[in-house]
């Protein structure tokens, strides 16, 4: 049986690292007594998967992780007992039941994430933000407008030229922030700010002298074909003339 | 919501930011304005090793019980933050409140260890409070330092108001309470100190003149306050099971070094090992009930969410409800997919049966520490163990399936000879030989023995107080025919070598017997930008040397001296319960290569048995 647990994440704790997070969940299981199923061996260890990583500084509202049980626990008092035992930063909002097949995992179905960014006063702290300027709704328009938008994409071994445009499927300017709706998941993943620095570029602003902060809305998984699921929080984008839509990992539930 | 000292560009460009925001689950927040007494508990290294303390999260425990009290943490900031705060100003402060140290009561620094000493001023430099406590006013907190280290506090005299000596359950309530009096009264820090001299186990070093002879040995010794003791008694918890233990420890976010449960299980040792300064100072030795421990790991447990639980002593085997004890843990969490950890076990049929069940017997290794390769050697440490015994204990594990063995030694113990070095990788081919007595068919492919050497230190309160140590190149010279005596061995091939460093050696041999001149050296040392001195990556053995050379003080004066009879030490003012004369007379038996049997086998008359506690009075229930 397998379980999705959805919590939040802010304050402090967007200071501690995804590897972090996961030993922390590991240690708030036992603490909470959830009944949590392991592997075998010498060395068991707890059947957990994050759904999508969270870089450090981020906060969220929609973070993911998917558990096997051993034995059924009733939603509200899981979710009930694990927030007994977490700490100021970290909230469970949503423990559900999800299918047990393989290509139900959260880490399997991860097609898109939300973001929210908004404009700093300064680098220094994350609670003052400050109005974007006029101009920047029109030059976020002619930005989206672009053919492609190639940015140098680094990873841990080498640097690479990517075409980050299609990976964007939706970005505009709203009264809270710019709304960032980007590929995610293990076959294409896009971090939010580094469509926010090829946007600076562009703008011509230097992307360091211009503090934002980062906050994950949501990750959300492709309908599945074939079903007419329909969700509040669900998402239509076109892309390539074709519509998409976009649920909420905590909407694939059994219920 | 709760709010940092660090800003955020900070936070997001050091390394590890978890080490500074606390919050972690089971640390204690309270609210400031209604506690009499702020106490910022240190201990001067960085975060993933101070949390893996015990000593630590026992204090923190029981301070934090007391209504009155507030007790928070603080770890040496890692070099990037250091740099951080001193260019921006900033403070050192607590991880609770994250409030600035300066405005604390109490800074209370652990000392573990002798390479953490200049970390000790960078935690009073960043907390801006005046390096020597001759320099500091009412306003800023009182330093008292504790820990293995202040058995001899002299080093550090002038950096800190007062020493805690011995275990630290017994009187920090009479301390607070008479702080609290002080403050009642509008007394000064003097008044408090004054008052505080006059608690056992208390001492408060400006109140004491040394003066030396000519050859650089103390003369005379003695306090100058009225409120000062001549002696003072190291404490010691007489009935172990009665004091408080952490049953909720804090749980870090990130990977400590002891990322588990700890259960003290008992404190001191039998053994009487000569080199062995824990072995005298915890006399003596006290067990924790066994009903209780069960109690505790369960609900720790369960308070932590920890998948591993270790049991700590200095000798678990000689814990006499051992078995009963391991057999429940295993009993009782295996299923769960906890982790069960036997450090420090003596390897017989009963250790052997109880690691097969809780580790994977072909991935792990088994560790002896015979400590010296000779049997006049180990006779002259007073080991109590025979080259028999180890054979026997590697024969049955090897029988067991274990085919990996680590050996620790040390080298330059007193009157050691060439012999006793090469006796080191003679033992270690014996215990590969008898590995590979084992039919081909029976036995798992090659062995592995593992010997590390390290170089003995002589330590006060230890029957080997009195020896000399060596110079640098003298040990590297030693090592050096250790590792050409292991190129000699038959089973070469499955014995590896390794030996530590022997700069570090010196300092510590230096700063373990040391004097009250020392503090200059330490400062200069701070000044020349030594800091994580026990870091590898970190330790500048150079700046030491110039630091030594600014400061005029020879090293040789402190290690290469053989102490007389008659030497006045700097730590002989500290009643540890074992007496100075029985110390000197087992200094005598160790250089005739004779033993002295184990508190259990029967009482030598240490002098521990005034504190009326534990194996002292076993045989007398």
């Amino acid at each position: 049986m397998k379980a999705r647990i959805k919590f939040r994440k802010y304050g402090v704790m967007r200071f501690i690292g995804h590897l972090d997070v996961m030993r922390f969940f590991q240690k708030a299981m036992r603490r909470a007594g959830i009944p949590i199923a392991f592997t075998g061996g010498y060395s068991p260890h707890m059947i957990m998967s994050f759904a999508q990583p969270l870089g450090v500084g981020i906060t969220s509202d929609g973070e993911y992780l998917d558990i096997e049980l051993r034995e059924a626990i009733d939603s509200e008092e899981a979710i009930r007992r694990l927030n007994e035992v977490m700490v100021e930063g970290i909230d469970v909002v949503d423990f559900c039941r999800i299918p047990d097949d393989k290509k139900s995992s959260g880490m399997t179905i991860v097609a898109a994430a939300e973001y929210r960014a908004v404009l700093l006063e300064s680098a220094k702290s994350a609670d003052i933000t400050k109005p974007f300027p006029d101009s920047w709704q029109m030059k976020l328009e002619e930005f989206m407008k672009r053919e492609n938008i190639v940015v140098l994409k680094s990873t841990k071994r080498s640097e690479k030229e990517v075409d980050i445009k299609p990976m964007i499927y939706q970005m505009c300017l709203k009264k809270d922030g710019i709304c960032l709706f980007l590929a995610a998941g293990s076959e294409q993943n896009l971090k939010p700010d580094l469509v926010i620095g090829a946007f600076l570029k562009f703008i011509n602003e230097e992307p360091n002298g211009v503090p934002f902060h980062y906050h994950r809305v949501d990750v959300y998984a492709r309908q599945p074909e074939g079903t007419e699921h329909v969700c509040q929080s669900s998402k239509n984008i076109i892309l390539e003339g074709k519509q998409h839509t976009f649920i909420p990992l905590s909407e694939l539930k059994i219920i | 919501m709760r709010k940092l000292a660090l800003n955020d560009e900070i936070l997001l460009k050091i390394e590890k930011p978890a080490r500074y925001i606390g919050n972690e689950v089971n640390s204690v927040m309270k609210d400031p304005s209604k506690v009499d007494i702020r106490f910022a508990m240190c201990f001067p290294d960085v975060y993933e090793i101070g949390m893996s303390h015990l000593g630590i999260q026992i204090l923190y425990d029981m301070f934090n019980r007391r209504e009155d009290v507030w007790c928070e943490r603080v770890y040496s900031p890692w070099f990037d933050l250091d740099q951080e705060m001193r260019k921006e100003n900033i403070p050192l402060f607590a991880l609770e409140s994250q409030d600035p140290i300066k405005e604390f009561d109490f800074l209370g620094i652990t000392i573990q260890y002798e390479m953490c000493y200049t970390n000790i001023l960078q935690i009073l430099d960043l907390s801006e409070i005046p390096l020597y406590s001759r320099d500091r006013d009412d306003s800023v907190p009182i330093v008292i330092g504790g820990g293995p280290c202040v058995t001899n506090p002299e080093p550090l005299a002038d950096f800190f108001d007062l020493f805690y000596i011995g275990e630290g359950e017994t009187v920090y309530g009479e301390l607070f309470d008479a702080y609290k009096e002080n403050q009642r009264n509008g007394g000064s820090r003097r008044e408090f100190l004054e008052k505080a001299a006059e608690i056992e186990g208390i001492y408060v070093p400006a109140f004491y003149d040394v003066t030396y002879k000519e050859d650089g040995t103390i003369a005379s010794f003695a306090p100058m306050n009225p409120h000062a003791k001549a002696r003072i008694q190291k404490q010691v918890v007489r009935e172990l099971t009665d004091t408080c233990y952490p049953q909720a420890p804090v749980v870090p976010f990130i990977k400590v070094t002891q990322d588990r449960v700890v259960l003290e299980i008992q404190r001191g040792c039998i053994r009487g090992c000569r080199f062995c300064q824990a072995g005298m100072l915890y006399r003596p030795t006290r067990e924790r009930d066994v009903e209780i421990l069960k109690q505790y790991a369960y609900r720790m447990l369960r308070s932590t969410g920890h998948e591993e639980i270790s049991l700590s002593s200095l000798s678990s085997s000689d814990y006499s409800q051992l078995k009963e004890l391991v057999t429940f843990l295993i009993h009782e969490f295996k299923e769960e997919g906890i982790n069960i950890c036997l450090p420090s076990l003596r390897i017989d049929a009963f250790s052997l049966e109880v690691m097969g069940k809780v580790q994977d017997v072909r991935k792990s290794s088994l560790t002896f520490a015979p400590e010296a390769g000779s049997q006049r050697m180990r006779d002259v440490i007073n080991k109590g163990l025979t080259e028999e015994m180890i054979l026997s204990g590697a024969g049955q594990a090897f029988e067991g399936g274990w085919n990996k063995v680590k050996l620790y030694f040390m080298l330059g113990l007193p009157t050691e000879t060439e012999e006793d070095m090469k006796e080191i990788p003679r033992l270690a081919d014996k215990i590969a030989r008898r590995y590979y007595e084992i039919p081909k068919d029976k036995r798992n492919g090659k062995c592995q023995i593992t010997t590390s050497t390290s170089f003995f230190i002589p330590k006060p309160f230890t029957p080997f107080q009195w020896a000399k140590m060596y110079t640098n190149d003298e040990y590297i010279a030693r090592a050096a025919i250790v590792k050409h005596e292991f190129s000699e061995q038959l089973n070469r091939k499955s014995l590896k070598y390794h030996w530590h460093d022997a700069e570090v050696t010196v300092l510590e041999g230096v700063f373990a017997r040391g004097d009250r001149k020392l503090s200059d050296v330490i400062l200069e040392a701070y000044r020349l930008g030594c800091l994580f001195d026990s870091w590898t990556e970190s330790f500048d053995n150079e700046k030491w040397m110039k630091a030594f050379e600014n400061t005029g003080i020879d090293i040789g004066f402190y290690n290469l001296r053989e102490r007389d009879v008659h030497e006045i030490f700097p730590w002989d003012f500290i009643d540890i319960g074992v007496t100075k004369d029985f110390l000197y007379q087992e200094w005598q038996k160790a250089l005739q290569g004779e033993t002295t049997p184990n508190c259990r086998m029967s009482c030598s008359g240490c002098g521990a048995s005034r504190y009326k506690g534990g194996v002292c009075i076993e045989s007398k229930n």
